[in-house]
């Protein structure tokens, strides 16, 4: 169980590095969705269902919509 | 192993503040915001953290004990995630209002503090 | 300051809260340990109160106050988004066509997807006092689901589907609806968020005295506050142009 929790931490910290050093925003958007996937694993892994299902509703679906959203309506307006 | 949790939640950290500092976007600036405050929801639960502890809720199979990964800190991580949405959606209207006054979203252009 | 300089300050403010927190964490009790005073003290008062999940009875019983706090912040927020992409004076709301359909399985798993996703919402929210979940969860799941219909559609369809002024009522209605019942703990036990229906049998779905209403009057307000929030991201790409006609 906890070699588990070590990969998952381990993949947390990859995704993160994944996120920050990605240029293009349009990708980070769905870098982020992944990242937090990969955070709801680690949640679950670490024995909290409840915040799993909030950073899975609110990392995947919610934020990368708006960051979608924003950068084409900035790619419109130039 | 007893301190890896902690280190990789400072790790996530510093990661989203390098990113801040050298991001090129206003968009990718809050999106590096959004992965800092990540780092923090891996520390409150890594604290609460038991080995082998199931989670604070009781069903049908089990009955109540407390030998359970402690609660409190993950009802702080719930107000954590919920703030940081919020914080998230005001940023990015910010920055669609940046960009309609000033044309740019690079952050080294809008250095300078127009009347 | 050039570039290089910056840089360099940037690389020794880092290490220095590294090295701060590395500090810190080697004093802290170490990861998996078995002492944890305030949980000791939660769980016990949770069971008393008949709720089985003990992050919902912290969230709505024990620590109401900070729930009404979240809520607060949520709204205001919400309501800090509509009133910057407001559309100003020089811009217009134009109506521009749509430019691609999706492709067929993307449309039949929107389809599909969409009702299944409304009533696990539902569900989720209806029993945030037994299951993970509750009002917040369940009510964000609740306004993704409904843009489903963006995804697996078109954007027109996705507007017939929500009715604004629904939404918009519904949230204040939801945030309203929570702090009158904690006034009613006040006139019921003489403190605010008192828990005062009675609180039933130990997991059945009308235990825990106020926190199935309280979840619900969440749910209602998150769901229709995700939806207002959305609607004003969507309509700044759709449907607010510029001074000058773009060719379709």
């Amino acid at each position: 169980m906890t070699v588990l929790v070590g990969i998952a931490l381990t993949l947390v910290l990859a995704g993160a590095a994944a996120v920050v050093f990605t240029d293009d925003p349009q990708r980070q958007a769905i870098t982020m969705s992944v990242y937090g996937v990969v955070m709801t694993v680690l949640f679950v892994l670490l024995a909290a269902p409840d915040v799993a299902l909030s950073q899975v509703v609110v990392g995947t679906a919610i934020v990368p919509l708006m960051v979608m959203l924003t950068i084409r309506k900035i790619r419109d307006d130039r | 192993m007893s301190v890896y949790a902690y280190v990789v939640a400072g790790a996530v950290l510093l990661l989203g503040g390098l990113g801040i500092a050298r991001s090129r976007n206003l968009v990718q600036a809050v999106v590096c915001l959004f992965i800092a405050q990540s780092g923090t929801y891996v520390l409150l639960l890594a604290i609460g953290y038991q080995k082998n502890a199931p989670a604070p809720v009781f069903g049908s199979t089990s009955r109540p004990t407390t030998t359970v990964a402690d609660p409190v800190v993950q009802a702080l991580a719930l107000t954590d995630i919920v703030v940081s949405a919020t914080v998230t959606a005001l940023l990015l209207a910010l920055t669609i209002q940046i960009a309609k006054r000033h044309g740019t979203v690079d952050p080294d252009e809008l250095s300078s503090l127009e009347g | 300051m050039s570039r290089r300089v910056r840089w360099w300050v940037l690389g020794v403010g880092l290490a220095g809260v590294g090295v701060a927190l590395l500090l810190a964490f080697l004093h802290l009790p170490a990861f998996g340990s078995s002492f944890h005073p305030y949980r000791d003290l939660a769980v016990p008062a949770s069971v008393r109160h008949g709720t089985a999940n003990v992050i919902a009875s912290l969230t709505f019983d024990q620590r109401g106050y900070d729930t009404l706090g979240e809520e607060t912040i949520f709204f205001g927020s919400i309501l800090a988004v509509v009133a910057l992409l407001r559309p100003s004076e020089e811009e217009r709301l134009v109506r521009q066509p749509d430019s691609t359909t999706p492709l067929q399985a993307t449309r039949l798993f929107g389809y599909l997807l969409l009702p299944v996703t409304i009533l696990v919402a539902l569900n989720i929210v209806a029993h945030g006092a037994l299951t993970p979940g509750g009002g917040f969860q369940g009510g964000i799941m609740l306004a993704t689901g409904i843009h489903l219909m963006y995804v697996a559609g078109r954007f027109r369809s996705l507007e017939k589907l929500r009715p604004m002024v629904v939404f918009e009522t519904g949230e204040a209605a939801g945030t309203a609806v929570f702090a009158a019942l904690g006034f009613a703990g006040t006139a019921g036990a003489g403190y605010f968020l008192a828990n005062v229906l009675p609180f039933g049998t130990f997991g059945q779905l009308l235990s825990a005295g106020t926190i199935p209403l309280l979840n619900v009057a969440v749910g209602i307000a998150v769901g229709s506050g995700g939806v207002v929030l959305l609607a004003q991201f969507f309509q700044q790409v759709f449907l607010v142009t510029g001074d000058e006609e773009k060719p379709s």
